[in-house]
């Protein structure tokens, strides 16, 4: 027979002494400055954590070691010693012409990936020439109508060597398509090529709401690139799974952590319905975090992440390879995080964010430039930010050591708090029937709103404190900053260079490959040879994601 | 008929998805006593004057945050006026850089309001710069 716990430990019995002989005479004197003090997600943070915090946390079980199960410390048992986190700073902007001269740039000054932003008709599957797209074109990213942009985008930047990460959604197979003909007409080798695909759209409709197609087929559409990928593009990552958007929609670091998790759990559940392998597809799935202010909450959030995928791809899908276990992301710093006001105080921000990433572990980040509440960055802005990247790594000495904070009571205690916390909403998301039904029953929605409302309201009654605008506000801007304007001349030249492509392709191929994929699409066949066809006879993404419409119809956000 | 609610239009144009703002800022009215309606997303300027001039409201606030504003806000004020609602104010709030400001009020625009605005700030504005109704 064990013993029951009733009394205390020794280490609980000095947390007690502590508490009266030197606590207390010290409290009577000098009250705290407040009753709670609380995390940015709202969650209440103690004054101290000790061994009695952590003394259901078992070293080997939940910590171990850097490169082993449950992988807590980092999927590499060097850390960041053998190969630092990629530097992939997220640009696009305007013209494929202006967003190449800024990658090539980039590559210049040290960056060692690329990450493409779409503009919003680009995100939303129409062409420049769209009435829908008046006014959008080429603003929040680069535009993209046919694969000649995507030409032009990647022209003298050989795919073969340089990873590419693509932030695109309901369109993502396109997109995918246009790439992957580039590299080719490159003379690249697919088997050779790695880069990612955002092709996140549970999230999309979660948070970031740039959605075409009912949830389901799209979430189809998302099998087919895992398929193809698998098979044809080996080294590829046809997924990230992103929490970032969900993050920056409101949602506290726990949901953002139990949401996004739950969202990989759905696309592997998906994935192995269409009769893949688990441990063929799964190390190919990557993720993608936000890192927000509360420095610890995210380091936490990071470590948890990672034991907890090991523990559910071993659990729910008996997964057996060591890459399958391992998760990897990319990490963003908080966007929402950054002000209008006093902009230059957002380098220190976004320092401060990306430190966290680093100590949670990253495979590569993106360091928001300071101008980022204003407008895109400039091209200084832009430096800015990566250059605090490389002062991280460079000069701070924190990539010196595998998981410097494991171990703190503090960590420790807070990455399996979050680790439960995500376990109570997988919880419920399942009971549901899983995170598409929840999605359609706006569950997560409604739970991102409300922790939207809740900081709204904690930073109105001042108990968030953001500062320069809700502290230290000055009425007179210290610094006025420049800012990138993209004007309206950008959409006639996509419009024009649309026009001309239109005129010099071959119509009857056009319209063959687009009749190929509805039948694809309505057969429920893999669309993405019909997809590769139709953009290499330079059919728009408008035709394109028009053909799907017609086959699968739009999605409608209920009302919650 | 100081005690009429104020009637709100919240609306998303053009075709960004971003709604965390246009959804807190719809509660927070909601929560001070204000009357609003939420139009969804990626509306056209003519679908916001329709719905502005069926719902009959006070005021329309733009959440805006693709840097489409100067293209969209103007024209959503022109066709408020077509459409007779000439004293129904529009706001905006998003990412708009200070340089557009200016412009956009010239255009009709009442305020903008930025990020970081509080929400008392924009019930505020609505409460005294809404004209009372006949």
């Amino acid at each position: 027979m064990s013993q029951t716990k009733e009394s205390t430990s020794p280490v609980e019995a000095g947390v007690e002494r502590w508490k009266r002989e030197t606590l207390k005479p010290v409290l009577d004197r000098h009250p705290e400055s407040k009753k709670r003090f609380e995390s940015v997600s709202l969650e209440e943070v103690n004054r101290l954590y000790t061994p009695a915090d952590i003394e259901d946390v078992d070293f080997s079980e939940d910590i171990s070691f850097p490169g082993e199960f449950p992988y807590t410390r980092g999927i590499h048992p060097t850390g960041y010693r053998g190969k630092l986190w990629t530097m992939r700073q997220f640009a696009g902007f305007s013209t494929p012409e202006d967003t190449n001269a800024r990658f090539r740039y980039l590559l210049e000054q040290g960056q060692t990936g690329l990450s493409v932003a779409y503009d919003l008709p680009t995100l939303m599957g129409y062409d420049a020439d769209s009435p829908l797209s008046e006014g959008e074109v080429g603003k929040c990213g680069v535009a993209v109508s046919t694969l000649a942009d995507m030409e032009v985008l990647f022209d003298q930047i050989p795919l073969e060597k340089v990873t590419v990460s693509q932030t695109i959604n309901a369109p993502a197979s396109v997109l995918l398509a246009m790439y992957l003909v580039v590299a080719e007409r490159q003379g690249a080798d697919w088997k050779k090529i790695s880069g990612t695909l955002q092709n996140d759209i549970l999230k999309e409709y979660i948070a970031q709401k740039e959605w075409i197609y009912p949830i389901r087929p799209a979430m189809k559409l998302v099998t087919d690139t895992f398929e193809f990928c698998t098979e044809r593009v080996p080294k590829y990552n046809p997924v990230s799974v992103s929490g970032y958007h969900i993050r920056e929609a409101g949602a506290t670091a726990v949901q953002e952590l139990a949401f996004t998790l739950r969202d990989g759990l759905e696309y592997v559940e998906w994935g192995v319905r269409a009769g893949l392998d688990v441990d063929k597809f799964v190390p190919r799935v990557s993720f993608f975090f936000n890192a927000h202010n509360d420095f610890f909450e995210e380091i936490a959030k990071y470590r948890a992440a990672r034991r907890i995928w090991a523990r559910e791809m071993r659990d729910r899908f008996g997964a057996k390879s060591e890459r399958t276990l391992q998760m990897r992301f990319h990490t963003q710093t908080a966007g929402v995080s950054l002000t209008v006001q006093q902009p230059l105080n957002n380098i220190v921000r976004v320092a401060i964010q990306a430190l966290a990433g680093v100590l949670g572990g990253t495979q590569s980040l993106h360091t928001d430039a300071y101008d980022e509440a204003l407008a895109l960055p400039t091209d200084r802005a832009a430096l800015i930010a990566l250059r605090t990247q490389q002062i991280i790594a460079d000069e701070t000495g924190v990539a010196n050591t595998v998981d410097p904070l494991g171990g703190s009571y503090f960590v420790e205690a807070l990455t399996t708090k979050m680790e439960r916390s995500a376990l109570d909403y997988f919880a419920k998301i399942d009971a549901m029937g899983g995170m598409v039904a929840a999605i359609e029953k706006g569950f997560p929605q409604r739970e991102i709103q409300d922790s939207a409302y809740q900081y709204q309201k904690a930073v109105e009654r001042g108990d968030q404190v953001i500062v320069g605008v809700n502290k230290y506000a000055m009425s007179e801007e210290p610094a006025e900053v420049p800012i990138l304007v993209i004007d309206e001349s950008v959409r006639d030249h996509q419009v024009e260079r649309l026009e001309r492509t239109r005129g010099s392709r071959d119509a009857g191929a056009v319209t063959n490959s687009l009749e190929k994929l509805k039948r694809a699409a309505a057969n429920d066949e893999n669309t993405m040879p019909a997809t590769i066809e139709a953009v290499a006879a330079y059919a728009t993404l408008g035709e394109i994601c028009s053909a799907l419409r017609d086959v699968y119809g739009v999605y409608e956000e209920p009302a919650f | 008929m100081t005690d009429k609610k104020i009637r709100v239009l919240v609306a998303k144009p053009g075709l960004d998805g971003h709604d965390r703002g246009a959804k807190v800022i719809a509660r927070a009215l909601r929560d001070a006593g204000m009357e609003v309606i939420y139009t969804g997303l990626r509306q056209t300027p003519e679908m916001i004057a329709a719905a502005a001039l069926q719902e009959d409201v006070d005021a329309v606030g733009v959440s805006i945050l693709s840097g489409a504003h100067n293209t969209l806000c103007p024209r959503i004020v022109q066709l408020l006026r077509e459409e007779g609602l000439t004293d129904c104010l529009v706001l905006v709030g998003g990412i708009v850089p200070q340089e557009d400001i200016p412009k956009l009020k010239q255009e009709g625009i009442a305020e903008v309001f930025l990020p970081g605005t509080s929400t008392e700030d924009i019930v505020k504005f609505l409460r005294n710069n809404v004209k009372p109704r006949e």
